[in-house]
């Protein structure tokens, strides 16, 4: 589905991604992990698209078409998408309006009618329950005033709503008490299915306690230094990253 | 050859202009005659005069207009492509500044409310007219302001008796004909709310033609005790159009006061709002709104001014400017020292969307009561680019994301309409001017 060949990105005039290798399946999780700054978020933030960062090196496919040619838009017709770390506060766009017109987008682009009044309704209110989240928040304009737990449940209903393909929940742990952070994961468990993926990017490994991976990436100065099963994500918990950069250190 | 001659001779042609109408009421041939001598004392503002700073409406107007000239005579063969639809209202046309008999229509009872043209009113209510005419205006402070008390010809004179609610809004059409060359419009409203009446007034500006046209408007409103006003401005013409407008609003005891102005296209617009708060339990709410495209430049000068005690006001004025256009805004609130426990609120929030597009936006606070709350805030910046992609994220195209975010910048001050119609108008306008097809 997804394959990255030694991707460089810069932000600015600082290099942060350094050769990125990997190869995403349908069905599969795959959890990036890492210290902080070692461009876990930059990976996330490149896949979607997002203008600030430079794509300086390498090359992603996603199912068969270059994802770095196209807009953010266009990606996320195709099936990509991003929970965002720090969902934006919009003041003013209802989350309704906002998702109505963002799935009507990507059914146009699918060839697939505009869906009418009732069947969005009918299919919100149905995506609503798979993230417990309230009718009453979405009538708001969009994230404002959200609370963080209430912020990445909008996230996880976002996706449930759009049916992406491919999933980058980016740091969607942070910030969630063990309640809200269950809620949430049992909402991207619920969307799974074997043509779907998901990249969970997370600095620890208490995620995934809920969102089981089958592969479990350490990322380090911009490369993936590590790969390995969840039993790598434990031994993460365990022992912390410092063993990790003596590794790369030494080799 | 100096400015200053320029200033001169701009000014000495509309006193030419001037000097065709100002003996054309007896009844007022002292005010105008004054306001005429004060026009020439003070000549047309400068930009070096503060309040014209960014707002060159003299060379503008020496530019693109000749003084004096008469109008060429207008026509207007239907009112549809100007109305508001479904709008169940009393409507006075002036077309080139003349009364169109053909066009208005009032339904409103004849007890319940007097809407006569100025013309008839300074006859037939001669003691209400020379009591409030320039009763509350700082005539010393602006030329054009004496330009139009010396020399309007028509407008609308509306009086409520007190205990009564007009339920149909009166819209006052100003329709320029300018098929046949420019044309210059001095227009005086006056508007007097007696105690606990209500009334929704709409001032809408439309022209038809190619060529320049200026309108210099007065609306003078005084609104007693209990009472409730609310006031529609309406600027969407064609970049022909160069207005002057002043509404001057003076307020009695727990009276409410609303305006709302919606500034959508011209060449040039200079509208100064100045409320008078001359009283308690006052509330009173200046909603605006600017959204400039091409070289449109819209200048909104507002003052507020708190003469007693226990009154609150409120201020939101918002603008997106796109093109070469401009927009300045400048809003004053005074709090005189007998003014305890006042409340007066004020922002403006503006989005630049092009490198050339400019605001200039300056609060201005003068307060001499200490127990009061106040205040400002003013923001000018880009959209949201982290928004921007967080609404493409989710597959939104950049045109319809930028148009979302910009109809929600501006549907804050639509929320704030309360006429369901009027309402409906302006958010139909609106979102065809933002390119909201979602």
């Amino acid at each position: 589905m997804l394959t990255i060949k030694d991707l460089q990105a810069k932000i600015g005039e600082k290099q942060i991604l350094n050769g990125i290798n990997l190869e995403v399946k349908p069905g599969e999780v795959h959890a990036i992990m890492g210290p902080n700054g070692s461009g876990k978020s930059t990976l996330a933030s490149v896949l979607a698209g997002r203008e600030e960062y430079e794509v300086t090196g390498g090359e992603v496919d996603f199912l068969g078409k270059d994802l770095l040619e196209m807009a953010p838009e266009e990606r996320a017709r195709e099936g990509v998408f991003l929970a965002f770390q720090y969902p934006v506060e919009i003041p003013g766009v209802s989350t309704i309006n906002f998702m109505k017109t963002a799935l009507n987008q990507i059914r146009e682009h699918r060839g697939q009618p505009a869906l009418d009044a009732v069947s969005f309704l009918s299919l919100m209110k149905e995506k609503m329950k798979l993230v417990e989240i309230d009718q009453s928040l979405l009538s708001r304009a969009l994230n404002e005033g959200f609370s963080g737990g209430e912020k990445k449940r909008n996230e996880i209903f976002q996706m449930a709503m759009l049916e992406p393909k491919l999933s980058i929940l980016d740091e969607t742990d942070s910030g969630l008490d063990i309640d809200a952070l269950k809620v949430v994961a049992n909402g991207v468990n619920k969307l799974r299915n074997k043509n779907n993926a998901v990249i969970v990017v997370t600095h620890y490994q208490r995620l995934l306690d809920y969102i089981v991976p089958d592969y479990v990436h350490v990322l380090y100065k911009g490369k993936i230094v590590k790969s390995g099963t969840k039993d790598l994500a434990l031994e993460l918990e365990a022992k912390g990253y410092d063993w990790i950069k003596d590794e790369v250190a030494l080799a | 050859m100096s400015v200053t001659t320029i200033k001169k001779n701009i000014t000495s042609d509309i006193s030419g202009a001037i000097q065709q109408t100002v003996n054309s009421f007896p009844l007022l041939k002292e005010k105008r005659n004054e306001a005429w001598h004060t026009f020439q004392q003070l000549s047309m503002p400068a930009t070096k005069n503060e309040e014209y700073k960014y707002t060159p409406v003299t060379r503008l107007l020496e530019k693109n207009f000749s003084f004096p000239t008469a109008n060429p005579s207008g026509h207007l063969s239907t009112l549809q492509d100007f109305s508001i639809p479904e709008l169940d209202a009393n409507i006075i046309v002036f077309v080139n500044g003349v009364f169109s008999q053909e066009h208005s229509s009032i339904f409103s009872n004849n007890s319940e409310i007097s809407i006569l043209t100025m013309e008839d009113a300074i006859v037939q209510q001669t003691e209400v007219c020379l009591k409030h005419l320039s009763a509350y205006i700082d005539l010393k402070a602006d030329a054009l302001a004496n330009w139009n008390t010396a020399a309007w010809t028509n407008g609308v004179f509306i009086h409520i008796p007190a205990g009564t609610t007009i339920e149909k809004p009166v819209v006052i059409h100003h329709i320029h004909d300018t098929r046949n060359g420019q044309v210059v419009s001095i227009g005086r409203n006056l508007v007097v709310l007696e105690k606990n009446s209500a009334v929704t007034i709409v001032e809408k500006f439309d022209s038809i033609g190619d060529a320049n046209h200026f309108s210099n408007c007065i609306t003078e409103a005084v609104v007693a005790e209990y009472a409730e006003l609310n006031l529609y401005t309406i600027q969407n013409d064609s970049g022909k159009r160069f207005q002057y407008g002043l509404t001057q609003i003076h307020q009695a005891d727990s009276s409410r006061v609303n305006t709302y102005t919606f500034s959508l296209n011209g060449k040039l617009i200079r509208n100064n709002l100045q409320l008078t708060l001359n009283g308690e339990g006052i509330e009173s709410h200046m909603y605006g709104l600017y959204l400039l495209t091409g070289d449109t430049l819209a200048d909104n000068h507002t003052v507020v001014d708190h003469k007693k005690p226990n009154s609150f006001s409120n201020e939101l004025y918002k603008g997106i400017m796109d093109e070469d256009s401009k927009g300045v805004f400048n809003g004053k609130i005074f709090v005189r020292p007998q003014a305890q426990k006042t409340n007066a609120f004020q922002a403006n929030r503006n989005i630049l969307l092009t490198d050339k597009a400019t605001v200039y936006t300056k609060p201005q606070l003068e307060i001499w009561a200490d127990d009061v709350k106040c205040s400002h805030g003013c923001t000018s910046g880009q959209l949201d680019e982290e928004a921007l992609f967080y609404l493409r994220s989710r597959g939104i195209g950049k045109e319809t994301a930028q148009a979302m975010m910009l109809y929600a910048f501006a549907a804050e001050l639509l929320d704030n309409v309360k006429h369901p119609v009027i309402k409906r108008y302006l958010d139909n306008v609106i979102s065809e001017r933002l390119h909201k097809n979602f």
